[in-house]
């Protein structure tokens, strides 16, 4: 295919159905490489990864390869990984602790942590060249926009374009929810990031993720699987762990996924209903929620552990998991490989039995072991073969369309597996790929 | 009497974060001969069992309290309260076995196999009152799923309870080489 005008490419996309090509054209996934996720608030990483002064992570923003990095006044920066001389990677690391700068391994160009040429061998080479001291090329670019909200650091390759909280919106919940169940107010990485790769579009994962449909049908193996096990120690007069009902909740039944309906935000973002009664009443919770009294009231206590989301999806590439302290980054490599990144958090200042929640949900189902994904990463390969296939031309987002409530531009579905989550994404998709974002 | 096989661990620190336990000499007590062969036997019948896809039988060979652990990282010394690829009791071995011979377990159609080598067998340990043992190997899993071959390679730490009825697993820990990388899809099984 021809590389198309942005404008003519929104016309893939209908109210309730979208060509397959946006799945699988290479030229078209440039283009969202370009226009969403060179423009949109993406993901970087946490404040907690970079904790001292040098400390540093390598992640992938769309197409760029970047540095995140805590400078010796505390701030954090996100900086392009390629050296301002020759343009050799600077960090072939994951992450690691720099020290006071960046050496280039190829001609020992030396730069601040705040992405500043500190030295360069020989400078004497430049003088009355157009690279003298006073050229900003000399320096590391940095990435156009960098702001955090609760520890949560997002950066956009574009100059212009809304706020983080004007992106995030109400969408912030997810920062909000995961925070605020912290007798401290804040969360702190655990330094483990499981990493998948699949084989499929980066779509395919986002429009997985609030669809409340395909619980009970692709992981009805690992739901009954649970169930059983778990009557089997109740049988021996014991009482399963909380991580079995993670997994057994899949065999709620269909009709009970159409009650657990989607909110649907401005930009892409989605947020689903809890399901999962994450609110036990054991000793352990018992004595979390009596500190949570004692740092926020009991009337606040009540409002924070009453706030019942499963899920916040925010588009284009996080999805989190605020009341199990869990977000998966998504990270497109190709137009048919999708790198997620899978990271878990602590909440401060509480005890160890409630992080242990966390862990247990962090290790069970998205872990590289897990029974759950096995399944999905299986229907994510097969839609994009299917997609790739001149099979028909449309893939269906029908289910309840035009029959959800739309109000000041949030959506919310009536019914639970109203493919309202997915007409959403491509609304933004729309705005963003025809440039009105 | 001593049936050991005393093992001399360098004092050299371990390259950064890793965890090396490289024995900087190693001698066989009399007797001990017995014992590694029994324990030989055992890893293998565990490996063949995890080709056969005779999960059952495998689980069996877990003792009531036993786990299965795949730390997130080798530098762990823990599995509590730390990141686990796999850190699995019999009841969640259980689940995972339920799932995998569930018929709507999608990802089993097609169908894989694996092919495990098990090798560079040493007994770390010997209880010399009890008979548990201390065991290291060496492991490389061939797994052919679709058209697609994958590799998975790294050091199993068996602590062996002995009973009556033979050996019993009171923990399998797996440190694989590959195991921080990115996952080309998941585990479906025991390494």
């Amino acid at each position: 295919m021809t590389r198309k005008g942005r404008g003519d490419l929104t016309r893939l996309v209908e109210p309730d159905r979208v060509h397959r090509s946006v799945y699988v054209d290479p030229a078209i996934f440039e283009s969202e490489m370009e226009a969403i996720f060179h423009r949109a608030w993406i993901y970087v990483g946490h404040e907690s990864q970079v904790q001292r002064p040098g400390d540093y992570c390598t992640v992938l923003v769309g197409r760029q390869p970047m540095i995140m990095v805590r400078h010796s006044d505390g701030q954090v920066h996100v900086l392009y990984n390629r050296c301002a001389h020759r343009g050799a990677m600077l960090c072939g690391n994951l992450r690691g602790n720099t020290g006071e700068a960046f050496t280039c391994s190829y001609h020992s160009w030396r730069y601040n942590t705040n992405g500043s040429l500190e030295s360069m061998p020989l400078p004497k080479g430049y003088d009355g060249t157009r690279l003298s001291a006073a050229n900003q090329e000399r320096n590391l670019k940095r990435a156009a926009r960098v702001a955090a909200y609760r520890g949560f650091v997002f950066a956009s390759l574009a100059a212009d374009g809304p706020s983080l909280m004007d992106f995030l919106g109400d969408a912030k919940i997810a920062f909000d929810d995961m925070c605020d169940r912290a007798p401290e107010g804040q969360v702190d990485i655990v330094q483990t990031c499981f990493r998948i790769v699949q084989h499929s579009n980066w779509k395919i994962f986002m429009e997985n993720q609030l669809d409340a449909l395909h619980p009970s049908v692709t992981h009805e193996s690992s739901g009954q699987a649970a169930a059983q096990v778990e009557r089997d120690i109740a049988r021996r007069g014991g009482k399963a762990p909380l991580d079995y009902h993670y997994l057994s909740a899949f065999t709620t039944p269909l009709p009970k996924w159409d009650e657990v309906l989607t909110v649907n935000y401005q930009h892409g973002h989605s947020a689903l209903q809890g399901y999962m009664g994450l609110r036990p009443q054991d000793p352990d919770s018992l004595a979390y929620e009596a500190m949570m009294r004692k740092h926020y009231g009991a009337k606040r206590t009540e409002e924070i552990l009453g706030v019942n989301i499963h899920h916040v999806l925010l588009y284009p590439g996080l999805s989190v998991q605020s009341a199990l302290q869990q977000v998966r980054a998504v990270r497109p490599l190709a137009v048919d490989r999708t790198l997620i990144e899978i990271w878990h958090f602590r909440l401060k200042g509480a005890p160890e039995a409630i992080y242990r929640r966390a862990l247990g949900y962090y290790n069970l189902i998205n872990s590289p072991s897990t029974i759950v994904n096995a399944d999905d990463l299986e229907n994510f390969w097969r839609c994009h073969q299917g997609l790739a296939s001149d099979g028909g031309a449309w893939v269906s987002f029908h289910r309840n369309a035009g029959q959800d409530d739309e109000q000041d531009g949030v959506i919310r579905s009536r019914w639970g597996t109203s493919e309202a989550p997915m007409r959403n994404q491509f609304r933004a998709w729309t705005q963003y790929i025809g440039g009105g974002r | 009497m001593a049936k050991t096989i005393s093992r001399k661990t360098s004092t050299r620190k371990p390259a950064a974060g890793r965890r090396t336990s490289m024995p900087a000499r190693v001698t066989i007590a009399r007797g001990a001969y017995d014992s590694i062969r029994e324990v030989e036997q055992f890893l293998y019948r565990q490996a063949e069992l995890l080709d056969g896809k005779s999960w059952s039988d495998f689980i069996e060979l877990f003792a009531e309290d036993g786990f299965y652990w795949m730390p997130a990282s080798p530098d762990q010394s823990t599995p509590n309260g730390a990141p686990a690829i796999f850190y699995e009791d019999r009841d969640l071995m259980t689940v995972r076995m339920k799932r995998l011979m569930h018929p709507h377990a999608w990802s089993q159609s097609p169908m894989w196999g694996t092919s495990h080598l098990v090798s560079n067998v040493s007994i770390e340990d010997e209880n010399s009152r009890t008979g548990d043992l201390a065991v290291r190997s060496r492991f490389h899993m061939m797994e052919f799923r679709r058209d697609v071959v994958r590799h998975f390679a790294g050091v199993y730490s068996h602590q062996l309870r002995k009973t009556q009825d033979g050996l019993l697993i009171k923990l399998q820990r797996v440190d694989m080489v590959n195991g921080e990388g990115p996952y080309d899809y998941v585990l479906q099984a025991w390494v």
